[in-house]
C-alpha cells in the first residue's frame, strides 16, 4: 500500500510536470505576440524591445521554462501581463467560488443523475424508462452555454424564482449547479441505470424480495448501496469534465470563478493567468483520480492497490 | 518670450474665445443646475478591470474609470472634445512652441489626504517614461527633453521637466509638439502620490490612490469594484453621485435582461448586437439609448509590399469596389459610411472630401487598367469575433464582382496583429474589432503608427505598409504649428495630408462606428455625457440619478 502511495505521487508529479511543459510549450508557440499586448498600440519598437527584455520573454524557451519552474517551486505563479497582479492572488480570490459550484454541481448531478437512473432501471423497457433515458441523451449533447441561458431566461428573468446572474447567496447557485450538473446528470443516469440493472438480477436481491421485503425496502436498503458504489468512485474521475463545463457557465452566469478568469486570459493571451489557472485544474483533476483510486478498495473490496 | 496666457478666469476664457480658442473655460459652468447631488448607480462589466494604475491602464474600460480616480494638468470639457486646464489653473506655451509651463491649482488633495505639487507632476510622467513601468503610453512623451536617455534606462528622470516652484512646472521639448496639450490631459500624464505608489509598488493598480472625483471603496476580485465620491474633491460640486458599482463577470446579454427589469444602471459592454434591433425597435427602451458619434473608422488595409498592391490603381479599384452602405446595414446600421481616414467628429475632417464613390463598373475599368482584366486571388484577415467575420463576407462578395478572390483567414486578434506587423504577412486586413480609436482628439493621432513611416516597422500597426516621406514630413510641419490661434491653419494642413493619402488609397475606409449607451430610465445628466468622447460608456463625474430624496 505504501509503495503503492509512493510510486502514484511520482506519478502524478510527473504528469504534472508534463502538463506544465507541454501548456507552456502551446503557448510560447502561439503566434500572438504577449508582449505586443501588454505594450498596447501606441508602444514604439523600442518600447516594445524593453518591455521583452524585463518580462525575460527574449530568452530562449528552456531559460524561460526553467525560470518558470523554479519560480513554480517557491509557490511563485508570476504576474498577470494585462492585470499586473500575482496570479496566486487572482487564482486564490475566485478559487472559493469554483469549489463551491463544483461541489453544487456534483448534488445536482448526483441527485438528478441517481434518481433518474434508478427509475429507468426498475421501470427497465418501459416509456418512463425510454423517455428517461432519451432525456439523459438530451442532457449529455446539449451545448452548457444553450442551457445557461435557457435556465436563465426561464427561471430568473421569467419567472423571477432566481436572480438573473451573480454570486453571493444560495440561491444564485441553483441555476450555475443545475446547467454544469446537466451533461454529466445524463451520464449518471445511465451508469445508474445499467449499474442497478446487474444488482437487481443478484440473488440475494431475489433472496431479500422472497422474505417478504417490501419492493421499495428491497430497492433502498439493499439494491442502492451496492449499485451506488461504482459510481461514487467515479466522482474524482468527473472533476475533470466538470472542469470544462466550469469554464463556459461560469461565464453565462457572471460566476466569478477561475474559469472566467481563464476565458478572459485566452482572449488577451495573457499567458501567466493561462499557465496558472491550468496547472491548479490539473491539480485538481490529478489529485480526484488519485483519491478515487484510493478509496476503490474500501468502496469494492475485490480491488486491490499493488 | 511668452506669447499667450489662458487662465480659467472668466477674463481668460473671454480672451481665449476671442483668439478663437476655448481652452480656458472656467470649471465651475459645468455644473448642471439640474443635478441633484447622491444616489448610486450600478454598472456592469463582462471582464475584470485590469488595472487602475494611469500609468498601465490602457483599454477602454479602465480608461474612464481612471479618469475619474486621477486628474491630469489639461481635460476636456465634459461631453466635448475641447480642451480644458484641470490641475493646471493655467499654462503658457514659448513663441517657439517648445516650451509648456503650467501654473497648478491650489489646494488640491490626494485622496490620502496630501496636497499636491509640481513635484508629483514631475515624479508621475518621469514613472511612465521608466523603463521599470513598462507602461504602454511610454511613447507619448517621446517629444520631453531628455526622454531617449529615461527610456532606455539610462538617466534617472527627464532633463526636460523642471520644478520650477512647488505650483509651477515646465516641460521642455525637443521640437515644436501641437500636440503636447492633449498629451497632459492622457492618462498616462495623470498625477500619482509617490508615497503611494513605492507603498504599493506593482500592485499599485489595485490601490490607486489619486485627486480625482471618485476614491477606491472596495474591490473585490471578479466581483465588484466600488468607487465612492471623494468629498473634498477641488472641482466643488461634483461629482455628483455618492457611489458607483461596476459589477464584474456579466456577459453583455446578461447585463441587458438586467437593465431591463431594472436592477442595474448602464450595462458598460453596450447592447449586444444580437439584440440591437429589438431594443430599437422598442419606442420604450428606445427612448433610453444615446446614439453618438465616436473617434473611430473602421477600414481594409492594402498592403503595399504584396503585389498586385502594390499597385495604386487596384487599391483604388477595392476603394470603389466596396459598397459602403451595404455593409453599415449589415451591422444594423450601427455606424455610418466613411470616405477618409479621419472621423467626422474630428478635428481636420475634411468635410468637402468625397472619396471613391461606390462605382463596381469604374472598379473593373481600374482592374483592367492595372493589367489585372481577370481579376486576381488574396487574402483577407479578420478577427474571428461577430459581427467581423461577417462584415469580411460582405466585403469578399464586393471584391468578388470585380473579379478580385479574397479568401477570408478569421483568426483569433492578437494573430490578426501579428500578421499585420509582417512585412509581407497579410495582403488586407480588415480592421474590425482592432480598429484605432484615437487616444486623443486630434487628427494627428491617425497619421504616425497607422499611416506613417514610423509604423511602418516590423510589429509595427501600418498594416498596410505605405510609408509616404514627404507627407511624413509635412505632418511633422502640422505638429509644429503650436500657436492655438492657428489651430484652423494646423486642421487644415491635415486635411490636406489624408486627402493626399486617399489618392494612395492604402486603406479602403469603410465607416464609423457610432456608439449606443443604455440606461437606466433614473439616470439623468445631458445626453453628450453618455456618449462623451473621451469617456466610455458615460462621464462618471457628470452624471446623476434623478431619484434622489
Amino acid at each position: 500500500m505504501i509503495a503503492y502511495l509512493g510510486r502514484r505521487l511520482i506519478q502524478s508529479a510527473l504528469i504534472l510536470l508534463g502538463i506544465s511543459l507541454i501548456t507552456f510549450a502551446l503557448l510560447y508557440l502561439l503566434p500572438a505576440d504577449p508582449v505586443r499586448q501588454i505594450a498596447g498600440r501606441s508602444a514604439t519598437p523600442a518600447t516594445v524591445e524593453s518591455i521583452r527584455r524585463q518580462l525575460g520573454l527574449d530568452q530562449p524557451f528552456l531559460v524561460q521554462y526553467g525560470r518558470y519552474l523554479w519560480n513554480l517551486l517557491q509557490g511563485d505563479l508570476g504576474r498577470s501581463y494585462i492585470q499586473r497582479s500575482e496570479v496566486a492572488q487572482l487564482i486564490t480570490a475566485r478559487l472559493p467560488a469554483t469549489l463551491l459550484l463544483m461541489v453544487g454541481a456534483i448534488v445536482c448531478e448526483l441527485l438528478i443523475g441517481l434518481t433518474m437512473g434508478v427509475i429507468a432501471a426498475v421501470r427497465r423497457g418501459t416509456a418512463t424508462d425510454q423517455s428517461l433515458m432519451v432525456a439523459s441523451f438530451i442532457g449529455v449533447s446539449a451545448p452548457q452555454f444553450v442551457v445557461g441561458l435557457l435556465l436563465l431566461y426561464v427561471f430568473a428573468v421569467k419567472l423571477s424564482w432566481f436572480p438573473i446572474g451573480g454570486y453571493g447567496t444560495f440561491s444564485h447557485l441553483v441555476l450555475p449547479s443545475l446547467t454544469v450538473a446537466v451533461m454529466s446528470a445524463g451520464w449518471y443516469a445511465r451508469m445508474m441505470r445499467s449499474s442497478m440493472i446487474d444488482v437487481l438480477r443478484q440473488d440475494y436481491i431475489r433472496t431479500a424480495r422472497a422474505k417478504g421485503l417490501a419492493r421499495i425496502t428491497v430497492l433502498v436498503r439493499h439494491a442502492l448501496p451496492n449499485a451506488i458504489l461504482p459510481i461514487i468512485a467515479m466522482i474524482g474521475i468527473d472533476i475533470g469534465i466538470l472542469m470544462g463545463g466550469i469554464v463556459v457557465v461560469e461565464s453565462v452566469f457572471g460566476w466569478p470563478g477561475i474559469g472566467q478568469l481563464v476565458w478572459q486570459a485566452i482572449q488577451r493571451v495573457d499567458i501567466p493567468i493561462i499557465m496558472g489557472v491550468t496547472l491548479v485544474s490539473a491539480f485538481a483533476i490529478v489529485l480526484g483520480n488519485f483519491l478515487a483510486d484510493i478509496i476503490a478498495p474500501f468502496i469494492d473490496p475485490r480491488i486491490k492497490l499493488r | 518670450m511668452l506669447k499667450r496666457i489662458l487662465t480659467s478666469t472668466v477674463a481668460a476664457s473671454a480672451l481665449a474665445l476671442t483668439l478663437g480658442m476655448s481652452g480656458g473655460a472656467a470649471v465651475a459652468e459645468e455644473l448642471d443646475p439640474n443635478a441633484k447631488p447622491g444616489g448610486d448607480i450600478i454598472i456592469t462589466y463582462k471582464d475584470d478591470v485590469a488595472t487602475l494604475d494611469p500609468a498601465i491602464g490602457y483599454d477602454w474600460q479602465n480608461w474612464s474609470m481612471i479618469k475619474s480616480l486621477f486628474d491630469g494638468l489639461m481635460d476636456y470639457e465634459a461631453g466635448t472634445t475641447t480642451l480644458r486646464p484641470d490641475l493646471a489653473e493655467s499654462y503658457e506655451i514659448s513663441e517657439d512652441g517648445q516650451t509648456f509651463t503650467f501654473k497648478l491649482r491650489q489646494g488640491v488633495k490626494f485622496h490620502n489626504g496630501r496636497e499636491m505639487t509640481a513635484e508629483d507632476v514631475k515624479y508621475s510622467i518621469e514613472r511612465v517614461v521608466d523603463p521599470k513601468t513598462q507602461s504602454p503610453g511610454q511613447g507619448f512623451f517621446a517629444t520631453i527633453k531628455g526622454y531617449d536617455e529615461a527610456a532606455e534606462g539610462k538617466a534617472e528622470g527627464l532633463s526636460g521637466i523642471t520644478v520650477v516652484d512647488p505650483s509651477t512646472i515646465k516641460f521642455e521639448l525637443t521640437r515644436p509638439d501641437a500636440t503636447f496639450l492633449h498629451v497632459m490631459a492622457i492618462n498616462f500624464s495623470h498625477v500619482v502620490p509617490k508615497e503611494e505608489v513605492e507603498k504599493h509598488g506593482a500592485d499599485f493598480g489595485k490601490n490607486p490612490v489619486g485627486t480625482g472625483a471618485f476614491k477606491l471603496g472596495e474591490w473585490t476580485l471578479g466581483q465588484r469594484v466600488v468607487f465612492e465620491k471623494n468629498a473634498d474633491y477641488w472641482n466643488k460640486g461634483l461629482p455628483y453621485l455618492d457611489k458607483i458599482t461596476f459589477e464584474i463577470g456579466q456577459e453583455p446579454i446578461v447585463a441587458l435582461l438586467r437593465l431591463q427589469k431594472g436592477e442595474i444602471d448602464v450595462p458598460g459592454d453596450g447592447i449586444p448586437p444580437a439584440k440591437f434591433q429589438e431594443v430599437m425597435n422598442d419606442p420604450e427602451q428606445k427612448a433610453r439609448v444615446v446614439e453618438g458619434g465616436q473617434l473611430h473608422t473602421g477600414y481594409v488595409t492594402m498592403n503595399v509590399n504584396i503585389p498586385p498592391f502594390d499597385n495604386v490603381k487596384v487599391r483604388q479599384a477595392v476603394n470603389m469596389a466596396i459598397n459602403k452602405e451595404r455593409i453599415v446595414q449589415l451591422i444594423n446600421n450601427r455606424a455610418v459610411p466613411a470616405n477618409q481616414p479621419l472621423p467626422p467628429s474630428m478635428p481636420g475632417y475634411a468635410q468637402d472630401y468625397k472619396g471613391y464613390a461606390y462605382d463596381a463598373a469604374k472598379a473593373k475599368g481600374l482592374l483592367a487598367e492595372a493589367g489585372h482584366a481577370d481579376g486576381f486571388e488574396t487574402e483577407l484577415y479578420v478577427m474571428n469575433t461577430d459581427p467581423n467575420p461577417r462584415i469580411a463576407q460582405g466585403i469578399q462578395q464586393d471584391l468578388a464582382a470585380i473579379g478580385i478572390k479574397a479568401n477570408i483567414q478569421a483568426l483569433a486578434q492578437a494573430n490578426v496583429i501579428a500578421a499585420g506587423g509582417e512585412k509581407e504577412g497579410a495582403p488586407m486586413i480588415w480592421s474590425g474589432g482592432m480598429a484605432w480609436i484615437a487616444d486623443f482628439p486630434d487628427p494627428s493621432n491617425f497619421y504616425g503608427p497607422i499611416l506613417g513611416c514610423g509604423g511602418a516597422v516590423p510589429g509595427g500597426w501600418n498594416w498596410s505598409w505605405y510609408c509616404n516621406e514627404d507627407l511624413d514630413k509635412k505632418a511633422g510641419e502640422a505638429d509644429s504649428i503650436t500657436d492655438p490661434a492657428k489651430a484652423e491653419e494646423r486642421n487644415k494642413l491635415w486635411s490636406e495630408i489624408y486627402t493626399k493619402i486617399m489618392e494612395d488609397a492604402p486603406w479602403a475606409p469603410v465607416f464609423n462606428e457610432q456608439r449606443f449607451t443604455m440606461k437606466s430610465s433614473r439616470m439623468g445628466g445631458a445626453d453628450n455625457l453618455y456618449v462623451d468622447p473621451v469617456h466610455i460608456p458615460v462621464n462618471y463625474d457628470h452624471v446623476y440619478v434623478n431619484d434622489v430624496q
